[in-house]
């Protein structure tokens, strides 16, 4: 019983990052460094709100995050693909522009500096937290197949294979007709599109958005995306594994076993140890961050 | 390629120009959405910094730590590298300064000390900003993800101390240093009274003066830029690549680390959890809008403190958060019209624009407007 709703816990804390990885994953994977994941969040994030509020239903809410994801995605794609400003200047601007947006349009829509109203999400009544209230919720199941959809257009479709293509050698890419560009759009907005669904699963899980509550989530993704080393599958277990770290954390709090601080370290170091390549290197994609140059 | 003076001028100058024209127009659009009208919205903006000594004071003591955190990562991309760790370096130098206030026993003259607390400040920046330098010279782990993974790691381990061993119970801050504090300028000039614009802003005068002279009057300072423009031929040269990699990530982690003295040693006398937020990414924006300059650095933080400090003085009529947005429209219309602005330049010189096959780094600025004259 209490290893089903540890588990429970570690799958409703690890839903948002396995969406927001797998967005990782593509854009990085298509050659664009995934430092927007962050903004790409808090925008989707207050964006449901906003539509499950407007629209009076959940579904409004994810619709309306998605295209607030690939809004700013887009954004992002433009300034680094077409006007070849550096992509981590700009996808830090990019997670500026979500905060102070985000903060902007909550005063002026909802008069408020710190939440939105309640707004209704996916569960069920007398739900809880358990199982009985995540299998209920849409999102979850959309959160637990990306993974395998992320997998399967990456290594089984014809697009998988340029996005991986144009990640490593555009210019190789390039000579044999693949659009570049093209490419790295769509894989950005569809990264875009994903954490924005990640931000989503937030804000309607806990009816509200609040500011900046993402709190460095996308952060995290981008960490499993690294130390999954860019591969779907590996990310999705990563995520996995420091959101079961995050839940030992709370059923931990108060015991003086290991303060909380230690625990939250967990995912970036493991980064850092994989970057440094202490057991088996992370490679990135050859031409990850590199938009400038072609 | 020879550039002349006034085209690299040109080069540097113009993106700003556009970016600050771009944002006014968001601004206008934003100040619109809320029923202002622009014209007031921005006379209380420019009334609020620059208009009163309180407002002008708050300003100078935020484009302090920015005028730091900027040259911090200016000197990065200088190298070629990107440090945006600078949030959690200016937090461990500001900690570990408070740690040396809180050993130095009450009545030490501040001379005696400000040598002392430099030296705690840089060393505890230095050695975060260090880290990431080892980790990229030693075993080729990008500086980019380091940092920010440092970041969190660091402000988590300064969190746990803070908050477990050495805080004022019911807060989150240490108990005050006993001596060495620096002076305000309210001290001298009483009409500054309550803003917290203190001795500190020397430092950072010094501080941008000493980095303009290391980058372009010294050797240490020349092979840094070399490798920052040409990795391999710096290599090619006789600079040791990697030596220079994690100086550059040290020396840049100090200089953010010292900016933590203008809140512990100027303004509260404590260190505090948080004190740092979100200055390390408005280095950033700083560097890129001064071009990595030290003098543009000190414009674009007085730049940026004054949107941070305007936000605040026009919330009556719109909120302050619109600031945040203009600031976010700054940086992504510099960090595009700069290579935009370099292929119009060029189509307008009648030069060929031709295929990027061979591209000048966007984030380190031409340093032909240096390294040429």
């Amino acid at each position: 019983m209490i290893f089903l709703a540890f588990l429970a816990q570690t799958l409703r804390i690890a839903i948002p990052y396995l969406l927001a990885s797998a967005g990782g994953v593509m854009s990085e994977r298509s050659g664009l460094i995934g430092l927007t994941l962050e903004g790409y969040m808090l925008g989707g994030a207050f964006c449901a709100a906003l539509g499950a509020y407007a629209g009076g239903s959940p579904w409004v809410g994810v619709i309306a995050a998605v295209a607030g994801g690939a809004a700013l995605a887009w954004l992002y794609a433009v300034s680094s693909i077409r006007y070849k400003a550096d992509q981590v200047v700009v996808g830090i601007a990019i997670n500026l522009l979500a905060i102070g947006l985000t903060r902007f349009f909550l005063r002026l829509v909802f008069d408020s500096s710190s939440n939105s109203p309640r707004v209704s999400g996916f569960d069920v009544r007398g739900g809880g937290v358990g199982f009985y209230a995540l299998v209920q919720n849409p999102l979850f199941w959309i959160g637990i197949l990306i993974i395998p959809i992320t997998a399967w257009v990456l290594y089984r479709t014809p697009f998988g294979l340029r996005v991986r293509a144009v990640g490593e050698h555009p210019a190789a890419a390039a000579s044999v007709g693949v659009p570049v560009a093209r490419v790295r759009y769509l894989a950005v907005i569809l990264s875009g599109v994903f954490a924005g669904l990640g931000g989503a699963y937030l804000a309607l899980d806990q009816h509200q958005f609040t500011d900046n509550m993402t709190a460095g989530r996308g952060f995290i993704a981008l960490a499993a995306t690294i130390f999954g080393r860019w591969d779907p599958v590996r990310a999705g277990l990563a995520c996995l594994l420091f959101a079961a770290a995050e839940t030992l954390q709370i059923r931990l709090q108060g015991s003086n076993a290991i303060p909380s601080q230690f625990v939250e370290m967990i995912p970036y170091l493991l980064t850092i140890i994989a970057l440094a390549g202490v057991v088996g290197r992370a490679v990135a994609p050859a031409a990850l961050g590199k938009t400038t140059s072609d | 390629m020879s550039m002349r003076l006034s085209e690299a001028f040109e080069e540097s100058v113009l993106p700003p120009i556009v970016a600050l024209l771009l944002a006014a127009v968001v601004g206008d659009v934003l100040i619109m959405t809320f029923g202002q009208s622009p014209g007031a919205v921005y006379r209380e903006l420019i009334e609020g910094t620059w208009g009163n000594a309180y407002g002008f004071g708050q300003v100078l003591y935020k484009a302090t730590t920015l005028t730091f955190t900027g040259l911090a990562v200016g000197l990065g991309l200088r190298a070629g590298l990107f440090n945006i760790g600078a949030e959690s370096q200016l937090a461990a130098g500001g900690f570990c300064a408070a740690m040396v206030g809180l050993l130095l026993p009450p009545g030490v003259p501040a001379l005696l000390c400000l040598p002392l607390y430099l030296l705690a400040a840089a060393l505890g920046g230095g050695v975060v900003g260090g880290a990431a330098g080892v980790l990229k010279s030693r075993f080729g782990a990008h500086e980019v993800i380091t940092t920010i993974m440092l970041n969190f790691v660091v402000l988590a381990l300064l969190n746990y101390f803070t908050s477990t061993h050495l805080h004022v119970p019911d807060t989150l801050h240490t108990a005050p240093i006993a001596s060495g504090a620096l002076p305000r300028v309210d001290a001298f000039l009483p009409s500054f009274h309550g803003s917290a614009a203190n001795a500190t802003i020397l430092l950072a005068v010094a501080a941008a003066i000493a980095l303009g002279w290391y980058l372009f009057r010294t050797r240490r300072g020349f092979e840094l830029r070399a490798v920052g423009l040409q990795p391999a031929a710096a290599e090619y040269a006789g600079v040791n690549v990697a030596g220079v990699t994690w100086r550059a990530l040290a020396v840049s982690g100090a200089i953010a680390g010292i900016g933590g003295l203008n809140y512990v040693l100027g303004y509260k006398h404590y260190y505090e959890e948080g004190f740092a937020t979100g200055a390390g990414f408005l280095g950033i924006a700083v560097a890129i809008v001064g071009r990595s300059h030290p003098l543009g650095i000190v414009l674009a933080a007085l730049l940026f403190a004054t949107l941070s400090q305007g936000g605040l003085a026009v919330n009556a009529l719109v909120p302050k958060q619109m600031v945040d947005v203009l600031q976010a429209v700054v940086i992504i219309a510099v960090s595009v019209s700069v290579p935009e602005v370099r292929r119009l330049l060029r189509i307008g010189r009648g030069a060929p624009s031709g295929p990027a096959q061979h591209v000048e780094p966007n984030v380190a600025p031409p340093t032909a407007a240096s390294a040429d004259v």
